[in-house]
């Protein structure tokens, strides 16, 4: 199956492995192409659409679709830029998202998406949706105000036997985020902390714990988010 | 309850599949999916009960909490307002003494609003315990009520005549009027139930039928248009285990009823339609995915596909064909316009929320159970039976050279006989007006919600592929009506109701616009909140689905052919105004406190 192919990233050529989903691709070319919901080693969903990209005229998620021979991919153009930062604006004004308060501050995915897209207010009126916090259960909180219902948590924390701790609620606008409370009575810490290192916002915090690293030093306070992928 | 459960689950081969047939069950039986039933199914599948949770929460009719021993279900599509909605709601709320979205204090009554059920030629209709009643005036509200009360049967409670054809089928019997005005290919009286499957089929390879099919031109009918003899051709090509046929009568396009007409006249024709698709991709199971809001054919459908059985129509060695084996069952949706994405149709058909898969793979690749599958309109499959019957030739000459057949058309809205219209493609607009004895037209909406806003100058246009695309409905807005308020509104309102919430951009966006266009509506807006209306749309292009890409569609098709009604709602000579109505805002603290506070400008 190690069947290299080529293909262009905004007139760029690169070479990867046929089949390999574009936002991996990419990344193994040195190009950065943001993602919020995609997670290695989970099956992707294109639910957060940040990562949408234009080939042969139609919008793309780069984390669903595999590249292909000869596919000539736009990422990097002022439209496509506008247009993730148009997507990042949004999941702000839906949420209640106050980046000075919030435990993830510095290590939070979105708030680095505004710093690299330069928000600076967003061009939406901000819905201050009334949502709640969630502390019921022994071992985690789970602030709705900050969720953005990527489904990283659903995907990703489950119990030996497969059941999923997270699942969604409701839809549309309505959606949510919910923790099972019948299996969060017996969450182990480790698994706490992995729901909220895998949260790309700070929406799941893990009880009794706060600011171990101080803020300065955390991921995105020196270097922009996808930095380290950039060549 | 647990024990009830777990034969529900045990009826359903503890399959986690077919967890939405499991959870219809349960709340036709309990009248809600209340927590114990919740564990049961939890642990008798082995999922979290969350995630149980997630697939009944996804549904508009199933529930956690009783919904009433009676529960209405009243449509609130554009039409029905159009059609004194209004009076019948005032009516049942105040008949039964509550709002809708409550239930009465003895539990009898529940009283909820639901999106368009497929009635918009006899509205005001409403969904009550899965019967159906049309032209509801308050008089007939408060008989019913007051006959539920009485402790009558539902049975009882339908005390007018039946609908016509077959709408007074022993198995039927609903007071659902079928309107059929013009006959075509597909509804004429002429199919002989079986000659293809008897006569045709044993003379030919599969891969003659889908020549044949191809030869036709036909593209798929519900909308999207993709070319059938090619969607059978990838399927049958594709490797799997196992190739399914299924049949999208998830028909939600608010103003769209045909499937309903095609599926109460000719359900044969669609069976045998589906049938011969799947000797054609090499299948041995169909799946009729059925909306939940036509849950009152279920018995008459059954016997329909039971007495094909008898007849050797379905089943082992169809039509006396050595190896052609093939059935049907028929699974329900619980309420979900997104579910007639094919995709999320998928989803629903295998237990889950109705949320659209990426694609690539197509379903012809991966589709149920990640096997081959196609998914194909029900008047695709009725019209492929007279493709294959008369050939692919004869059935070019109907319609134009890039929309060849006929069409079946559901007309609704002011004019004077509303129904189902047979006519072939290429029909203009201004003909079909004159057709259905419409005047004094302000606009026509072509393709429900998700398609076009036209007005006058733009009647002389045809339906086709090519040009005004639909998938049958037709709405149709005398000069009395108030476009924005009455029609975007209440379109914007059914994508924000309706949306999965899987994709940020559909999950917050069109809240966004109605809420800029509310702000219109109540003189506030400005210049720029056009161009922002405009502008912001665009990012829903980006969604992963139809319904996402078009759900800006009734503003964004309003804002270009009508754009003089927006802008007579403007206020002049000012900028910038943010919206905020201060007094509104302040007013229930206002209330509590007695106080009334003083405004500077």
């Amino acid at each position: 199956m190690s069947s290299l192919i080529k293909f262009k990233i905004d007139g760029a050529e690169c070479m990867a492995e046929a089949g390999t989903f574009i936002v991996e691709a990419a990344r193994q070319n040195g190009i950065y192409i943001p993602t919020l919901c995609n997670m290695p080693g989970v099956k992707p969903k294109g639910s957060c659409r940040i990562c949408t990209v234009r080939i042969n005229g139609r919008l793309m998620t780069s984390c669903t679709t595999p590249v292909a021979d000869g596919m000539e991919i736009e990422s990097n153009s002022n439209d496509i830029k506008e247009l993730r930062k148009s997507i990042v604006e949004l999941m702000f004004v839906s949420g209640n998202h106050f980046c000075p308060a919030c435990e993830k501050s510095g290590n939070c995915e979105l708030q680095a998406l505004g710093y690299l897209y330069q928000m600076m207010v967003p061009r939406y009126p901000y819905d201050f949706p009334n949502r709640g916090v969630d502390a019921s259960s022994p071992k985690i909180i789970k602030d709705q105000n900050r969720c953005i219902q990527c489904k990283r948590c659903i995907k990703s924390i489950k119990d030996e036997q497969g059941r999923s701790y997270f699942a969604f609620r409701n839809r549309g606008n309505h959606l949510e985020v919910v923790l099972d409370e019948e299996l969060a009575a017996t969450m182990t810490d480790e698994t706490a902390e992995l729901a909220m290192k895998n949260c790309p916002v700070g929406s799941i915090l893990v009880k009794e714990k706060g600011f171990a690293t101080p803020i300065g030093k955390r991921k995105f306070d020196h270097q922009p988010i996808g930095s380290d992928i950039r060549v | 309850m647990e024990k009830l459960v777990k034969q529900t689950i045990e009826k359903y081969g503890s399959d986690p599949n077919r967890l939405m047939d499991m959870l219809i069950d349960t709340q036709e039986q309990f009248g809600y999916i209340g927590p114990e039933a919740v564990a049961t199914l939890a642990h008798g599948l082995q999922l979290s009960q969350v995630d149980v949770e997630q697939t009944i929460t996804f549904y508009h009719f199933l529930s956690t909490k009783p919904r009433g021993k009676y529960a209405i279900y009243l449509n609130n599509s554009a039409v029905a307002h159009m059609f004194g909605r209004d009076a019948i709601k005032d009516a049942f709320e105040r008949e039964a003494g509550i709002r809708f979205g409550q239930v009465t204090e003895d539990g009898l009554i529940g009283l909820y609003d639901t999106a368009c059920i497929g009635m918009n030629d006899q509205e005001p209709a409403a969904i009550i315990n899965n019967k159906v009643f049309t032209r509801l005036t308050p008089y007939r509200v408060r008989e019913i009520i007051r006959h539920m009360r009485l402790g009558k049967s539902l049975d009882e409670l339908v005390n007018e005549s039946y609908g016509d054809g077959r709408n007074q089928h022993p198995n039927l019997k609903t007071m659902v009027s079928s309107n059929i005005r013009r006959k075509g290919m597909i509804l004429s009286d002429n199919y002989v139930m079986g000659k293809v499957l008897r006569e045709v089929l044993p003379g030919i390879s599969p891969e003659a039928v889908i020549a044949e099919i191809k030869h036709s031109h036909i593209r798929g009918r519900g909308g999207a248009g993709f070319p059938t003899g090619f969607k059978w051709e990838f399927c049958r090509k594709a490797k799997g285990e196992k190739h399914y046929v299924i049949c999208n009568a998830d028909e939600g396009e608010p103003g769209t009823f045909k499937d309903r007409v095609i599926l109460t006249e000719k359900p044969e024709l669609v069976f045998e339609g589906m049938a011969l698709a799947g000797y054609a991709i090499g299948g041995d199971e169909g799946i009729l995915y059925l909306r939940y809001e036509y849950r009152y054919m279920k018995d008459y459908l059954e016997s329909v596909l039971q007495s094909m059985r008898f007849q050797q129509l379905l089943g082992t060695n169809i039509g006396g064909i050595e190896g052609f084996h093939f059935d049907i069952r028929i699974q329900f949706g619980a309420g979900a316009y997104v579910c007639g994405e094919e995709s999320a149709l998928l989803e629903s058909l295998e237990g889950k929320r109705g949320e659209p898969r990426d694609k690539p793979p197509f379903p012809v690749e991966k589709g149920y159970l990640n096997q081959p599958t196609i998914i194909n309109n029900v008047e695709t499959f009725a019209t492929a039976v007279r493709i294959v019957e008369n050939g692919g030739e004869w059935f070019t000459q109907f319609g134009t050279e890039d929309s060849t057949g006929t069409k079946i058309l559901s007309i609704s809205g002011d004019c004077m006989f509303p129904g189902v219209y047979e006519v072939n493609w290429g029909f203009n607009v201004e003909d079909m007006l004159d057709m259905v004895g419409a005047y004094d037209v302000q606009a026509v909406q072509v393709g429900g919600p998700s398609g076009t806003l036209i007005g006058p100058d733009e009647f002389h246009r045809t339906l086709g592929y090519s040009d005004l695309s639909t998938g049958g409905s037709m709405i149709i807005f005398g000069k009395q009506r108030n476009l924005l308020r009455d029609v975007v509104l209440n379109f914007m309102e059914f994508f924000i109701d309706e949306s999965c919430g899987s994709c940020s951009t559909c999950r917050n966006m069109p809240q966004v616009l109605r809420n800029k266009l509310v702000k219109i509506l109540n003189g506030k807006g400005v210049k720029k909140d056009l161009t922002d209306l405009r502008e912001w749309s665009k990012t829903l292009l980006a969604s992963r689905c139809g319904l996402g890409q078009t759900a800006a569609n009734p503003i964004v098709s309003s804002l270009k052919n009508f754009r003089h009604l927006y802008e007579e709602l403007l206020q002049k000579d000012i900028e910038f105004d943010e919206g905020f109505d201060m007094k509104a805002s302040v007013e229930s603290s206002c209330k509590y406190v007695g106080r009334v506070p003083k405004f500077h400008h």
